[in-house]
């Protein structure tokens, strides 16, 4: 080849990768705008909230002098929220995802609940919280209880658990589907033995995103009437008389992390920005615990499969 | 186009399996016509064709493997599965039942994401054995069948997916030997392997032959000729010509055979 022709080929391979600098420099332009705001606001936080976070502030109620305030109702509260959203979400969302994918008829019935589920993550969350008020707190006479939050809480994150296990369960090889049933196994036998192992990472990833949204979810518990000061605990779950006293904490009022900090963020005194400021790097915290929970078990349970 | 079938002076082995007039559609595609076939027991069968000429579908219909997906349709004539005369293209019969008797090695070797031991004795557990010890002798007198025993024998919990191309494709084989199965699917079961895989295949092929009857789709027809008892050649959708493998090859009845086989055609 003449000297020319491998000339005019450098040229043109020079020309032509100016697109690919410029697409990474753009692209870590967009990276590093996020990962900067979220260190920013993190960070702030905690440069504010620091002083503030001490085992006092875990274990003390909130109160009017905001140094003597703390977080216990709130956290309390948050977790046992959340242990009812997930011991209703999780179920419901993982049965109704199985379902679809593996029995469900391929139909215009089954069409129209598909992208019903689909538009049902875009709801804004206050809608649940209309929805819970009218259905959870007075239809079914719940009251403004933990079932209540925990089950609003619970509607709002069906759809990203749904979602999510439905493509967990489509990235599973048709042929490892094919290669069940040939040996004779019932579809419940094959869900059992090879759909939910194999999508359990898939599946559990889903169910802590959707856990690490409805965490700070503010809007529907607020609408439910949560309680913004509360000093007292429910009592601890499972510990009252069996049976029915071991399910007196769901009936109990509550509140949570994100309306602690609301509630402290609306306060005029100074100090009390402190404390939202610790609170909410405390509920950051949690959220980021969950999502490395999320990524360490998913390494985990992919470990041992691959096709 | 005409079916033609080999009259043989020695007598047939006992018919395992008749296709009968056999019509089928993917959605409002005909993809196999009036198909009529016979499969021998304990012998090998080998189906081929060009792309797209209904061999993988023709096979499918064994097992009802088509019964997965919505829009297929057995429009007519049946599969009938001897000694007892069972049509497996009945709506009557259940595709698991059809899918207890035979078993199924595919294209691409798909062991599942489980141990050595849990891939063979899945074939097992579906059908209820629980006894460990029984579960024990069984995967390995099938792991032996497979001639894989030697290979992983002292490694049955380690992962099939750790094993070569060919070992996966004899583990399942293993697999599909284990249930006990009347009659053996294998769809292409070389594609994937290299020539040294592929050899010890065939070889495990012959020798199963003489505890299981083996029917085999293949792209590649040295690979028919060296293996199959007999062989049917198939173009869209239509069987062509059936007859003992060293008929049909060396001088096929039909013109459209001997242009496939030499070459000059697909």
């Amino acid at each position: 080849m003449d000297q020319a022709r491998v000339e005019q080929i450098r040229r043109l391979i020079v020309v032509a990768k100016r697109w690919d600098t410029f697409f990474v420099v753009l692209g870590i332009m967009s990276m590093m705008f996020g990962v900067l705001m979220f260190v920013t606001l993190f960070v702030d936080m905690g440069m504010k909230g620091f002083s503030r976070i001490d085992w006092e502030f875990f274990t003390s109620f909130p109160s009017r002098h905001a140094a003597k305030a703390g977080i216990l109702s709130a956290w309390v509260g948050t977790i046992l929220v959340m242990l009812v959203t997930a011991m209703a979400a999780i179920p419901v969302g993982v049965a109704a995802g199985v379902y679809l994918e593996e029995y469900a008829p391929k139909n215009w019935f089954t069409a129209i609940i598909e992208i019903n589920i689909s538009n049902l993550a875009g709801v804004p969350s206050i809608v649940y919280g209309l929805l819970a008020l009218g259905l959870f707190v007075y239809q079914f006479g719940f009251g403004q209880s933990i079932l209540s939050a925990g089950l609003t809480l619970a509607l709002l994150i069906l759809p990203v658990i749904i979602v999510a296990t439905r493509e967990a369960i489509r990235s599973i090889p048709q042929s490892i589907h094919e290669g069940s049933y040939a040996c004779g196994a019932t579809t419940w036998q094959t869900v059992r033995d090879h759909i939910l192992p194999y999508s359990s990472a898939g599946i559990l990833t889903g169910i802590i995103i959707g856990m690490a949204r409805a965490i700070g979810e503010t809007a529907p518990i607020i609408t439910i009437g949560a309680l913004t000061f509360i000093a007292f605990l429910p009592t601890a779950p499972f510990t009252g008389d069996p049976p029915a006293g071991m399910f007196d904490w769901i009936f109990a009022p509550f509140t949570v992390m994100p309306i602690q900090m609301f509630n402290w963020t609306s306060r005029p005194e100074a100090a009390f920005q402190l404390n939202a400021a610790a609170a909410g790097f405390i509920l950051v915290f949690m959220t980021l615990a969950m999502n490395g929970l999320a990524i360490y078990l998913r390494y985990r349970l992919r470990k041992n499969i691959n096709w | 186009m005409s079916i033609e079938t080999e009259t043989t002076h020695v007598p047939a082995p006992a018919l395992k399996a008749e296709v009968k007039q056999l019509d089928f559609y993917y959605g409002d595609f005909h993809a196999l016509k009036k198909v009529e076939m016979p499969v021998y027991e304990r012998c090998i069968t080998s189906l081929i064709g060009p792309s797209g000429c209904g061999k993988s579908t023709l096979l499918r219909c064994f097992n009802r493997m088509h019964d997965l997906y919505p829009g297929n349709r057995y429009a007519g004539g049946g599969i009938i599965l001897h000694p007892d005369n069972t049509n497996l293209l009945s709506p009557d019969v259940d595709p698991i039942e059809v899918r207890m008797r035979l078993s199924m090695v595919f294209q691409k070797p798909n062991p599942f994401p489980k141990s050595i031991f849990e891939n063979v004795a899945y074939s097992l557990r579906v059908r209820g054995m629980k006894n460990k010890t029984e579960l024990e002798d069984r995967v390995q007198q099938a792991l032996k069948s497979a001639a894989l025993w030697n290979e992983v024998g002292s490694r049955l919990n380690e992962l099939g997916a750790n094993l070569s191309g060919g070992q996966q494709q004899r583990l399942c084989i293993a697999r599909a030997l284990a249930s006990d199965p009347e009659l053996i699917l294998f769809d292409e079961p070389t594609s994937a392997l290299d020539p040294i895989a592929t050899a010890s295949i065939e070889e495990l092929l012959m020798e199963l032959k003489d505890q299981v009857t083996i029917l085999i789709v293949t792209h590649n027809m040295q690979q028919a000729a060296r293996i199959s008892d007999y062989t049917a050649y198939m173009y869209l959708g239509e069987m062509v010509e059936f007859g003992e493998s060293e008929q049909l090859f060396i001088k096929p009845k039909v013109k459209a055979t001997e242009d496939y086989i030499t070459g000059r055609f697909g």
